[in-house]
């Protein structure tokens, strides 16, 4: 094999395990979306179910505080948002700025780790 | 018929051309008359030199697909009458997302060598001397299958993708759903290869679920319910690690 056909081997080998990345991590992104369409529905549906005098932050952490029930459902919600919106993100930079490959990736990691951190800390607040 | 005459505008590019134009025609109307008819007429009858494609006529071949006031359609089985409103104007252009050789007529290649990327032929194993396979005609993958087998290749879907325009290297709606018809084809041998050729962000991954293509094919087939099916098995074996 001469030197660029090795090459063209190389990269087409590159490609494919780039597009079974892809397809794996568009799988977490489904399956995160399932988790969030629940989470969601339940979020919203217990606003406006438990909402009486305003949406206030009183009287959410009257309710919240000490219940690590919520609290583990949150972490949840957290998680599966963490997940499925930097694989989001990573769509659009391929998509708009044909961005690809390591830094991209790197960058939507840090993404979901600040959004975990950020989702953590709102929770201890919550519950704490 | 509401007057005698079309006002027709058709797009004109030469090959050595950098960008074409649209060019008005007049031609008369008649009963019946379908979009491929106006097109011949003007060849036929007011300019030689303009180029088409076209075969069968009766919606069979697949090779007369153009853009129809905006919109990819075969020209044999689109009356004008379905098409034309009150003004009578009538625009004809080739098929987008296609590179023209020259005026009405593009260049299918990238096309169909998408369906090859993409392992869109049968792999089998038996030869003549075996048996015939049996398949039952109501089972579920049989069934997933013949949903997109009557494809005859006319690139209206193609031409309607609007992910095919931003990613050229998308291998497009005809393409996958050649691929799912195979990948629900109990007798195929060549299935993981063909996972591998469609996975990822050139693949079925990345198709928006937008159904252009399932709402303008003249075949009523839905690529994006086959793209969905190839999205969830490809993501599945991935997963399993069955793609390596």
């Amino acid at each position: 094999m001469n030197a660029t056909a090795h090459d063209a081997a190389e990269l087409a080998a590159q490609r494919q395990a780039e597009a079974i990345r892809d397809a794996k991590l568009w799988y977490w992104q489904r399956l995160s979306a399932m988790v969030l369409a629940v989470c969601v529905f339940v979020h919203l549906g217990t606003m406006i179910y438990a909402v009486r005098g305003g949406l206030t932050a009183a009287e959410i952490l009257g309710r919240t505080k000490g219940n690590w029930l919520w609290g583990a459902f949150y972490l949840v919600f957290v998680l599966a948002a963490a997940i499925h919106v930097p694989l989001g993100l990573r769509a659009i930079i391929n998509e708009w700025f044909g961005w690809r490959g390591r830094l991209p990736m790197q960058v939507i990691v840090l993404i979901g780790v600040c959004y975990s951190m950020l989702g953590f800390a709102a929770i201890w607040g919550l519950v704490r | 018929m509401t007057t005698s005459s079309l006002q027709v505008r058709v797009w004109r590019e030469a090959p050595e051309q950098e960008q074409g134009n649209f060019v008005s025609y007049e031609v008369p109307r008649t009963p019946s008359q379908t979009v491929l008819d106006v097109v011949t007429y003007i060849q036929r009858k007011l300019d030689p030199s303009l180029s088409y494609r076209f075969s069968c006529r009766v919606g069979m071949c697949g090779s007369c697909a153009m853009t129809v006031n905006g919109l990819p359609r075969w020209t044999c089985r689109t009356h004008v009458d379905k098409v034309v409103g009150a003004d009578s104007r009538l625009e004809i252009g080739p098929l987008a997302n296609l590179p023209v050789i020259k005026d009405l007529t593009t260049d299918m290649r990238e096309f169909f060598d998408k369906w090859a990327q993409a392992k869109g032929s049968f792999q089998g194993t038996k030869t003549r001397h075996d048996d015939f396979a049996v398949v039952a005609p109501a089972s579920k993958q049989r069934a997933a299958a013949n949903a997109g087998i009557e494809c005859i290749g006319c690139g209206v879907c193609y031409a309607s993708c609007d992910v095919v325009a931003w990613r050229p290297d998308y291998l497009g709606p005809a393409a996958l759903n050649r691929a799912w018809t195979l990948a629900n084809d109990v007798r195929d041998t060549a299935q993981t290869e063909r996972l591998r050729a469609v996975a990822g962000d050139a693949g079925c991954h990345v198709c928006h679920t937008q159904g252009s293509c399932s709402e303008r094919c003249p075949k009523q087939i839905e690529p994006t319910a086959g793209i969905a099916g190839l999205k969830r098995m490809v993501a599945r074996a991935a997963v399993r690690g069955e793609l390596g």
